[in-house]
């Protein structure tokens, strides 16, 4: 019975230590190698999406010339079908902070920022408490390191890394030119670690639990478990904590409506997954990545209606600044209007393929470069949903 | 020492489209492309301008990497090996083409950039035209902002290349032009959306110059100008400045740093125009004027101890500076000096002095001017430019709006021959040929001070004074000592003159900041709205990059070398109109004419 089960687990939500930041506490004394060298075995990957090793991205970050460094925590949480860090941040902020504190600790920072979505604003006055608190425990371990919170205004491109620095530098959020990376030349230009707000907690539970342990859960590719925002049409839509590398036939088994026709994984910018490939996908780094956005439809869902719906979203939220995104998405969108209205042949459809192709060749940041995974797979999958 | 830095510079081995290359670590895949005489195309990318690479036409193809980086943003690193012209890259650039065509206003027959748009250039490149995607134009709600008497912005043309609003901040420090909204409604934008003049634009044109499309573009009074010269009841008289006879063979398809001069003066007769004439004559008057202003406003502030005069005086002939300092420094508008433009004292004096020795009427004289500045545009519809009692200069004309009219003209531009300019008004000094580059007022201002206080000239080889020739990029300060003064300027003895001279209107910013913290002791302020002054004018011929602004620099000083007079003060033509007309520098009719005063702007 147990293997048909998901692996429920509780890491990221569960109980505090007895002692207010134990684990911070007992961490600072150990030394940045050990702690480096956890995180490289523990296997952790970043938790917004793209899952860069969190270990290398610390390492490249510590051994930057600067003298000052900073640590950021992206709670821009803007991708559709996303709010797990609204969740962690108001149940769990005190393992944010210490995840945030630790890395500080390691690379040489001493001030953290979370960039909070403009829309979590509510979350402040809990938030900012709470940093007191931190503020006196750090203080009371001898830790110089300080964390304050910048609130986003509402653009999704300022989840973006470097569009987040613009933003907290008080500029147009716009993505910067890569390389250089925010490893050499993040905030003002200092080396600067960002990662999700997910991704501290975990470095926190892999510092209170030791990477053996950590490493029980997952597969090889994907360690760890992950926090799910499941939504769409399912009776139990929530936030759940999951083991890493499930097939996703027993994620809709166990989410869906037993009509579930499709699944979109990681949000608008990740991937339409089809009831027929259900079985040999696998959720994680090996196969769907995600954000944490798992979206299920049933049969009741017009496909082209939700892909319109991403594409409009994109159309908005781009910066505007880079052709392909700019105006790529505006062609997407109109193209697959054009072609179920029969203004263009459905032929057409393999030139707009082969446009979102080329928009996640040459786009300048990840939105744009994004645009065509919910695009080719919904448009690949449900072809004649988009013509007739 | 020079080879021990080389040394000292990373050499970069890298391979681009199977030849191998080393480079200077820091440089860029476009630039290592450009050694190798590989030509990736671009839009966004200026030589001028801090790298936007949001354009994404100069992608290349890096084996190993999935994406296709931008060459303009991406600097070669070891063992790249790079395609410039791949199927991958090849499919893509057009995309990239094709999806900028989509959004772009291509009515291009009736685009004044047509056949010089950059645009353009890339889609006959890609050989565009089969209609790729949707037309988007309709869709948006441009709008064309032709409110404004020197520039031109039209929306629907423009393509976010960020262009303008790089150059209007960084080379400017202005910044009229930015980024308003997002996504599909993204476009370059002012002040919450106000017209050009009612906003900070000082009208400089350096984005004009820059625009890859017809975006941004000046207004042109070409067919004003044609219809007064066919007009048989109109004498039209037409005069040009310094900066246009060393760039204008540009616009007509020569070399840059080419001095047309004769050809140039040819060209406007043959056009039709009545009176060939040179601003250069009222850049020596306005030496003259200015030159006594500063010696008048220095004794008072040293002999008579006199608190209210200001000091520092600074240079009031550029227009693009002239706004920009009632916009930004409204409280410093003392220290400029009162003196016209040359180009407006040219105007004034065109419809009185000229008028009165040729024995014409001011209302059947049209004046034109050939500027190689939009801002000298707005400068002669300002409402206190017309003392005489008509306008000081009816229209004025870019320097590649002549272009244009030579063309129209069916002139074969490199094979007029040369002529000299008519007289009365057409005379020049090499002091007034240098004030088409930063610095040269500065220089010829002291060429004639110094001689008026000291009876002696300026102790520099050849006159040249090359402590005060402005560098592009650089604020330049200079001192000169004054001694053995004549008895009437006594006070001056041993006083070291204090100038400073800036171009770019940024640069100019951190100079009037400076006075206005008094952390700055200057005496004269030289100040150029343009990079490297007006032969990098924002009416230039297109492309104007540094290369270019050095080497009409360069003719610029050439030509000051070979004119047989080099002093203001001795231009003859100068000397008969004090002796004829104005009485004497300062003078009452000077002030009527010649000087003017400055209005206070907001802000935004």
């Amino acid at each position: 019975m147990s293997d048909t089960k998901l692996k429920r687990v509780d890491l990221i939500f569960g109980e505090y230590s007895n002692v207010k930041y134990k684990v911070l506490t007992d961490t600072i004394k150990r030394s940045n190698d050990e702690i480096l060298e956890d995180l490289l075995e523990s296997g952790l990957r970043g938790r917004g999406g793209a899952g860069f090793p969190t270990a290398m991205k610390w390492k490249f970050t510590a051994q930057a010339p600067g003298e000052e460094k900073f640590v950021v925590c992206n709670a821009d949480e803007g991708e559709p079908g996303t709010f797990k860090d609204r969740e962690i941040l108001s149940r769990v902020p005190r393992k944010v902070f210490s995840g945030m504190a630790i890395c500080g600790k390691v690379i040489g920072a001493k001030r953290g920022y979370i960039y909070l979505r403009g829309e979590y604003k509510f979350l402040l006055p809990e938030l900012n408490k709470e940093l007191e608190g931190y503020h006196e425990s750090a203080k009371a371990i001898g830790l110089d390191f300080s964390i304050e919170i910048r609130l986003g205004s509402g653009a999704y491109i300022c989840g973006e890394e470097s569009a987040l620095f613009e933003s907290m530098e008080g500029n147009r959020g716009e993505p910067r030119n890569k390389p250089p990376y925010p490893t050499t030349y993040g905030y003002l230009g200092k080396p600067t670690v960002i990662n999700n707000v997910e991704t501290f907690v975990n470095v926190m539970m892999i510092m209170r639990l030791g990477p053996i342990q950590f490493k029980l859960l997952g597969t090889t590719d994907s360690r760890g478990s992950k926090v799910f925002s499941v939504s769409g049409d399912t009776p139990i839509p929530g936030i759940y904590e999951l083991e890493l590398g499930m097939p996703l036939d027993r994620f809709v088994d166990e989410f869906g409506d037993g009509d579930t026709k499709a699944v979109q994984v990681g949000g608008a910018s990740g991937f339409c997954v089809p009831r027929k490939k259900f079985k040999d996908t696998v959720i994680g780094f090996e196969g769907v990545p995600t954000g944490g956005s798992m979206m299920l439809f049933n049969s009741s869902r017009s496909m082209f209606n939700v892909l319109h719906n991403y594409l409009e979203f994109f159309e908005e939220e781009s910066c505007g600044q880079c052709t392909p995104c700019r105006v790529g998405c505006q062609q997407l969108r109109k193209g697959i209007v054009a072609v179920k209205k029969g203004d263009k042949k459905f032929l057409y459809l393999d030139q707009l393929m082969k446009l979102s192709e080329s928009m996640k060749l040459t786009a300048k940041c990840g939105l744009g470069q994004s645009v065509a995974n919910s695009f080719s797979s919904i448009v690949y999958n449900f072809k004649e949903e988009m013509i007739y | 020492m020079k080879n021990t830095k080389i040394e000292t510079i990373k050499q970069i081995n890298l391979t681009i489209d199977g030849i191998q290359v080393s480079v200077d670590e820091g440089t860029t895949i476009l630039n290592a492309a450009r050694q190798l005489n590989i030509h990736i195309p671009t839009l966004c990318f200026h030589e001028d301008l801090c790298v936007a690479g949001n354009c994404r036409v100069c992608i290349v193809e890096q084996e190993k990497v999935k994406s296709l980086p931008a060459s303009c943003a991406t600097p070669a690193a070891e063992g790249m090996v790079i395609h410039t012209n791949s199927m991958k890259v090849r499919l893509a650039r057009k995309h990239i083409v094709e999806l900028l065509l989509s959004e772009h206003n291509a009515d291009c027959t009736k685009c004044y950039k047509n056949g010089i748009c950059e645009l353009q250039g890339l889609a006959s490149q890609m050989l565009t035209g089969d209609h790729m995607f949707l037309d988007l134009v309709p869709d948006h709600k441009y709008s064309i902002d032709m409110f404004n008497t020197a520039i031109i912005k039209d929306d629907s043309r423009c393509i976010r290349c960020q262009r303008c609003v790089r150059t209007c901040e960084e080379l400017q420090g202005v910044s009229a032009l930015g980024v308003a909204y997002r996504g599909n409604h993204m476009k370059i934008s002012t002040f919450y959306e106000h017209p050009l003049f009612e906003v900070v634009c000082t009208n400089c044109g350096q984005c004009v110059n820059r625009c890859p499309t017809g975006a941004l573009i000046e207004r042109n009074y070409i067919d004003q100008v044609w219809d007064a010269i066919y007009d048989p009841t109109k004498h039209v008289v037409v005069q040009t400045a310094p900066a246009v006879r060393i760039a204008l063979g540009e616009a007509l398809g020569m070399p840059p740093g080419k001095i047309v001069t004769g050809k140039m003066v040819t060209a406007l007769k043959r056009l039709g125009f009545d009176s060939v004439l040179d601003t250069d004559f009222t850049a020596d008057l306005t030496i003259i004027e200015e030159g006594n202003e500063l010696l008048t406003r220095l004794k008072k502030a040293l002999l008579d101890k006199d608190p209210n005069v200001s000091l520092p005086m600074a240079t009031s002939c550029s227009p693009g500076w002239i706004k920009f300092i009632e916009h930004t420094f409204p409280e410093l508008l003392g220290n400029l000096s009162t003196c016209k433009s040359p180009q407006q004292m040219f105007g004034a004096l065109v419809k009185t002095y000229y008028c009165q020795k040729r024995k014409l009427d001011a209302k059947n004289v049209v004046s034109v001017s050939i500027m190689p500045c939009t801002a000298k545009k707005f400068e002669a519809n300002r409402p206190e430019m017309r003392s005489s009692g008509y306008k000081d200069v009816d229209f004025v004309l870019t320097t590649r709006e002549l272009g244009i009219m030579i063309k129209q003209a069916g002139l074969d531009f490199e094979e007029l021959p040369e002529e000299h300019f008519d007289s009365l008004m057409g005379s020049s000094t090499g002091a007034a040929v240098i004030f088409g580059t930063t610095g040269g007022v500065m220089e010829a201002a002291i060429r004639t001070v110094y001689e008026v206080v000291t009876g002696r000239e300026i102790p520099f080889e050849g006159l040249n004074i090359t402590p005060v020739r402005g560098t592009e990029g650089e604020v330049r300060e200079a001192s000169l000592k004054i001694e053995k003064v004549k008895p009437e300027w006594s006070f001056l003895e041993g006083v070291e003159l204090k100038c400073v001279v800036a171009n770019g209107l940024a640069h100019a910013k951190k100079v009037m900041q400076d006075v206005k913290d008094g952390k700055a002791n200057y005496h004269f302020i030289e100040i150029m709205a343009c990079p490297g002054g007006c032969l990098g004018g924002g009416g230039q011929p297109i492309p104007t990059n540094k290369e270019i602004r050095t080497k009409r620099k360069e003719a610029i000083y050439e030509e000051d070398m070979g004119m047989s007079i080099r002093k203001s003060h001795e231009n003859p033509e100068v000397q008969l109109i004090y002796k004829e007309f104005l009485g004497h520098p300062l003078g009452h009719k000077s002030h009527e004419l010649l000087h003017t005063h400055y209005t206070p702007r907001k802000r935004y």
